[in-house]
């Protein structure tokens, strides 16, 4: 393959990742997809959950809170308000915000916290399976 | 005229306070510089964003999104001022209080109700003594808030704005030009404005490509116009935080030079008081000499 992708991870804080890879595969709003070199011009939104890359044969996960994933001319520029590389996520960490989250929810006091706590242990569960991989 | 201790004191009184000033611009200007870099680096997450919107905009229309309609009677308005949580930085929080009461008058002259929600402990503090309603008043968050803080407060305004508490919402901010200028701004936050979107991100983003959407347009739109808030809220606050040190510098600066003229000017008086008191002493003994002489 003569062309590669050039992927850059953007969050409010910093420029998470920006690097050459071969393949991109992003977790969208409306089911999972991915991106290969020389991909037409898409803009997608995405969920929570497990974006992974292949470079030099070699795969690796990042993990993203939602955001928005731009393609156009073989770059890939990820928006997100939060996105961990897999090496970096604090799996026990994410593991205890996990039953936080959880033990908020059984208590389900008024739907704006529900909502919070719901979207809360999401995050923390796609943590732990971005981490794990 | 004052003795000679008194002047003494005053003197090591003043050198005191150079100090101390001398050390808040120093930290000030430390800070500065964290804030510069959390600007810098915010910048591209911002840019893109912008260009994301500017380009959707373009193909939707203004009743795509409940965020981008523009209602026909508006009869509250929802004011955000970011200030900073201390004094000591000369009239930057007075000059960001004052606009956002002066945008508060202009709001209630139309006939609208205003409400505030502050960030910083000094506007919180000037909108509670002043006549309109305080929602939210957040201290003491200046030195650490990170995106979170825009998430909740963006969050919240749109919730009000959805509801139909607020017709409007406007951001009191205080914008850092440079060093040497900082200026409060008002920026309209919602109904959103994309023609103003539009026209920033025009100018890299070249030709026109065509993009294939997923979700569709609208549903994008939902997604994006939100969050499109919340970056609006923390590059206001980023900026407002920045000033404020900004400012601080300067004040701090002004203050130290001001030291440095009174103890010129106290140490003149020292040495006039010195002398005039060899004086008088010396005329009290040539006195005396010639008395015993008589």
């Amino acid at each position: 393959m003569d062309k590669s992708l050039q992927l850059e991870i953007v969050t409010p804080d910093k420029v998470v990742l920006s690097e050459a890879v071969d393949y991109v595969g992003a977790p969208g709003f409306e089911g999972e997809f991915g991106i290969l070199p020389n991909h037409i011009p898409f803009l997608a939104a995405l969920r929570i959950g497990t974006l992974y890359f292949k470079a030099n044969g070699k795969t690796s996960n990042v993990f993203v809170s939602g955001g928005f994933a731009e393609i156009s001319d073989n770059k890939v520029s990820i928006l997100a308000e939060s996105a961990e590389r897999a090496e970096d996520i604090d799996v026990e960490r994410a593991r205890k915000a996990k039953e936080r989250a959880e033990a908020r929810i059984a208590q389900e006091r008024d739907r704006i916290d529900y909502a919070r706590a719901q979207a809360a242990l999401q995050r923390a569960i796609e943590r732990i399976n971005a981490g794990n991989h | 005229m004052a003795s000679l201790k008194d002047v003494q004191l005053q003197i090591a009184g003043v050198k005191k306070t150079k100090q101390i000033t001398k050390a808040m611009n120093m930290v000030a200007s430390a800070k500065l510089r964290g804030a510069q870099t959390r600007i810098e680096r915010f910048r591209p997450y911002a840019d893109k964003f912008y260009a994301m919107l500017g380009d959707l905009a373009s193909k939707a229309d203004e009743n795509a999104h409940p965020l981008l309609e523009v209602r026909e009677e508006i009869k509250t308005c929802g004011i955000i001022l970011a200030t900073s949580d201390r004094g000591l930085c000369g009239s930057y929080n007075v000059n960001l209080i004052n606009e956002a009461l002066k945008v508060a008058k202009e709001k209630t002259a139309e006939g609208k109700t205003v409400k505030f929600y502050c960030v910083g402990k000094k506007g919180r503090d000037a909108v509670r003594k002043s006549e309109y309603e305080l929602v939210k008043g957040i201290g003491d968050v200046m030195g650490t808030f990170d995106f979170s803080l825009a998430n909740e407060l963006g969050m919240e305004v749109i919730h009000s704005y959805l509801t139909g508490e607020f017709d409007e919402v406007v951001l009191v901010y205080g914008e850092f030009v440079s060093i040497a200028k900082q200026i409060p701004v008002r920026l309209p936050l919602l109904p959103i404005a994309p023609a103003e979107a539009e026209e920033e991100a025009a100018a890299p983003s070249g030709p026109l490509k065509e993009y294939i959407y997923e979700p569709a347009v609208e549903g994008l739109l939902a997604e994006l116009l939100p969050r499109f808030i919340k970056v609006q809220v923390y590059r206001g606050l980023l900026d407002t935080s920045a000033s404020e040190h900004a400012a601080r510098m300067a004040a701090m600066d002004n203050a130290t030079k001001n030291c440095d003229e009174m103890v010129q000017s106290l140490t003149l008086i020292y040495n006039k008081t010195r002398q005039a008191a060899i004086t008088s002493d010396l005329m009290d003994i040539v006195g005396g000499a010639e008395a015993l002489k008589g």
